[in-house]
């Protein structure tokens, strides 16, 4: 991937991007969709305009975009609260390419963890896998001896717990119960189970980054309509330090977000230094993800704690992210393993390597 | 609707910023071998030394970025930023040169007459002469606008009465300079940020006494500054008679959102690093990934806004954006270091990390003061977002 690939943003599919959302993504979609609705509309939408292929290169059927244009649809996502599994189709995509797999039709979802296959029948429950149910097929690792595989099973072959997150999204555990595998292909060297909780990670940071950024809009907005004691709320100094601190959680994420997107866009991969910038960012977002939704809901007083109120598709949505695929107890550990692996005296210059390449 | 109102761009640094980064490490690990500093908490702001100041001046690392004319070195903010931002996380005393080479320099650069900037200019750039900032005033802190110390117009200049306080250094030795915001017009209620103009002042003129004030932790670093008729030359005005504010707020922008913010206390973090290695428990391991993700961050927004400086942009929010989330996590650094720690270090009395722990729990609650309380940058953000 050349450097202009790699750092530059394609505006035109942020755009696009960012207006289908707009236009589709409403609150009524975003609530029928938590009650079981499949919002088609807006899926046919998304495949109409390309926007699922982003992260799968022209030779596997995609649109060759590159990484960091798949990150900032990501945020536009989550700043949409968008009620498809973009998300998961991407990151399916993405694993399926690492394979040089061709992407098959339709919403696609990703597994964590290591599973097992045998004669093309896969075994192994996994748990939490995000619309599962309304994906065609699941993407994961399944390992086959010493072969470990990347495989696509259909989701009609398999048997399915339904659940729903903290969002109201669907998060079900899937039995794959010998389902046999469409796709298989070898993982690449270096490609693992943990991958894909880093790439996973960084997805939900992206999304939750966007999340964010309209809770605060929404806050905003809101302590400027509502009035109190004669005028409006957000004139009062107590609820304008609340909203500062929220715009700072706000930017704090973002560019967390794309400092480490702009880390696996560089080599389209999650290596050692990628690693240490997706660790950054989820833990980053998990203290934004508490402390920024906390205080979206007290500027918003009990207006904002009810179901009609469209603030808690953020708030939710942003609690839910960031505990999937590892959450900030998890990661801090992780990567505070990693700063004792470089000890006291590479512990600066590994935080300036990132901006010395 | 825009996921991100503050933008922070990514910043790759050119190599010539990389060769002069190992530059600088192999300096400070020699000054520190042979004795030359002993690495301190809040060495900005507490760290004074004349000696290694001038040293750095010899190696061409102050006034970088202004022209060769004044004795600078045209070289890049980038540069710059390498610089100071080793210095910091080496703990080296750099206190004496700090502000001149952070803001009263640059200041007189765009502003001072000819005749200033030729004099003062070059000798700041060798480390031979320092300034102090003049803005607080007993009576004058958050509300910059209510200063009361005066101006008068005397033939050849003006009289200057009053009194500044908090300015840092500016009892130290060769500290020539103070950049102070004064009263030339009369205070009118209605446009208050009107009659104020700024005056370089020679803190060896005749009618200025400079007494220190003993901080918190016993440390005398900052002054009250008394002006009893002091008499300040016509050219040792900065832009034009007035217009004062303006000038007060660009230098403010300068203070903001350098890497000061948030590796004040580096330092003690990367001390303790050496006892946590020993025995790292979970808690050990999560507080050290939580501290290094927040520096990283932090890092990343306070470069992104060098690189929206160069691109010609005035990110004055953002600035105070990062200098409010920054200075709170440097509090937030010392305390989850301390919760970590063991109790030889914390109750310990002797070695580098008692010291530096102590320290920088002392320094710690003016990060949140100094260059603008938080309570005011956040005031600035909100304004921003349109709710003031």
């Amino acid at each position: 991937m050349s450097e202009t690939d790699s750092h530059t943003l394609d505006t035109v599919i942020l755009d696009t991007a960012t207006r289908l959302f707009a236009d589709l993504s409403t609150s009524e979609t975003i609530n029928a969709a938590e009650k079981g609705e499949w919002p088609g509309a807006l899926w046919q939408a998304i495949e109409a305009s390309g926007l699922h292929l982003t992260w799968v290169p022209e030779e596997c059927g995609g649109a060759g975009a590159g990484m960091l244009d798949g990150f900032a649809v990501l945020k536009a996502a989550g700043a949409a609260a968008l009620p498809v599994p973009l998300a998961e189709t991407l990151l399916a995509g993405w694993l399926l390419a690492q394979a040089g797999l061709e992407v098959p039709e339709g919403p696609l979802t990703i597994a964590r963890g290591e599973h097992r296959i045998g004669n093309g029948a896969v075994t192994g429950v996994a748990q939490a896998v995000a619309h599962a149910r309304s994906a065609r097929q699941i993407v994961a690792l399944a390992r086959d001896g010493a072969r470990l595989l990347v495989v696509a099973v259909p989701v009609s072959a398999c048997a399915l717990t339904l659940d729903r997150n903290l969002a109201g999204e669907p998060w079900d555990t899937v039995d794959f119960n010998g389902a046999v595998a469409t796709l298989s292909a070898a993982a690449p060297v270096g490609l693992d189970a943990d991958s894909i909780d880093a790439m996973g990670a960084l997805v939900r940071v992206n999304q939750a980054a966007g999340a964010l950024g309209t809770a605060l809009e929404l806050a905003i907005q809101y302590a400027g309509e509502r009035e109190q004691f004669g005028r409006p709320i957000g004139k009062f100094q107590a609820i304008q330090h609340m909203i500062a601190d929220l715009a700072g959680e706000a930017a704090a994420v973002n560019a967390a977000a794309d400092a480490a997107a702009e880390a696996v866009a560089a080599t389209g991969t999650v290596d050692a230094d990628a690693w240490v910038e997706i660790a950054t960012a989820k833990v980053r977002l998990g203290q934004a993800a508490s402390v920024g939704p906390a205080i979206a809901h007290q500027v918003h007083g009990a207006m904002g704690f009810t179901y009609e109120h469209r603030l808690h598709h953020f708030t939710r949505r942003a609690w839910a992210w960031r505990d999937e695929f590892g959450n900030e107890t998890v990661w801090a550990r992780r990567l505070g393993d990693a700063v004792l692996g470089w000890g006291a005296d590479q512990l600066w210059p590994r935080i300036t390597a990132v901006t010395d390449k | 609707m825009s996921s991100s109102r503050f933008r922070f761009p990514r910043v790759t640094m050119p190599a010539a910023a990389r060769a002069l980064r190992q530059e600088v490490r192999e300096f400070l690990a020699a000054e520190r071998a042979s004795g030359g500093y002993v690495p301190m908490a809040d060495c900005w702001a507490s760290g004074f030394s004349a000696e290694f100041s001038r040293k750095l001046g010899q190696r061409g690392w102050l006034g970088m970025t202004w022209p060769r004319q004044y004795g600078g070195h045209e070289r890049s903010f980038l540069e710059r930023y390498v610089v100071t931002e080793e210095m910091l996380a080496a703990g080296a005393p750099v206190m004496a040169h700090w502000i001149a080479d952070r803001q009263s320099g640059t200041q007189m650069l765009r502003h001072a007459s000819d005749e200033v900037k030729n004099r003062a200019l070059p000798r700041m750039a060798a480390g031979q002469t320092f300034c102090a900032i003049g803005m607080s005033e007993p009576n004058t802190g958050s509300d910059l606008a209510s200063v009361r110390t005066r101006a008068d117009k005397v033939a050849g200049g003006w009289k200057v009465n009053g009194r500044k306080i908090w300015s840092t250094g500016a009892h130290g030795e060769g500290c020539d300079y103070m950049i102070s915001l004064v009263r030339t017009a009369p205070v009118d209620e209605k446009a208050r940020h009107q009659g104020l103009s700024q005056l370089i002042i020679d803190l060896k003129a005749p009618g200025v006494t400079v007494r220190g004030i003993e901080d918190i932790g016993g440390q005398v670093h900052f002054n009250e500054t008394l002006f009893e008729d002091v008499f300040v030359p016509e050219s040792h005005l900065l832009g034009k008679e007035g217009h004062g504010w303006s000038l007060v707020v660009g230098e403010l922008a300068l203070e903001r959102s350098g890497p000061e913010r948030f590796l004040s206390s580096f330092i003690a973090l990367r001390e303790a690093m050496q006892v946590l290695a020993a025995n790292p428990d979970d808690r050990t391991r999560e507080v050290l990934g939580h501290l290094v993700a927040r520096i990283k961050t932090l890092r990343r927004m306070s470069l992104g806004i060098a690189g929206l400086l160069q691109e010609g942009k005035s990110p004055e929010t953002e600035a105070a954006l990062v200098k409010d989330m920054a200075t709170r996590f440097e509090r937030e650094l010392i305390e989850q270091l301390r919760v970590v720690l063991p109790e030889s270090v914390l109750l310990g009395s002797s070695g580098v990390l008692p010291r530096l722990m102590r320290e920088a729990i002392l320094r710690v609650p003016s990060s949140t003061l100094r260059g603008g309380t938080n309570e005011v940058l956040k005031g600035m953000i909100v304004r921003q977002l349109g709710l003031r």
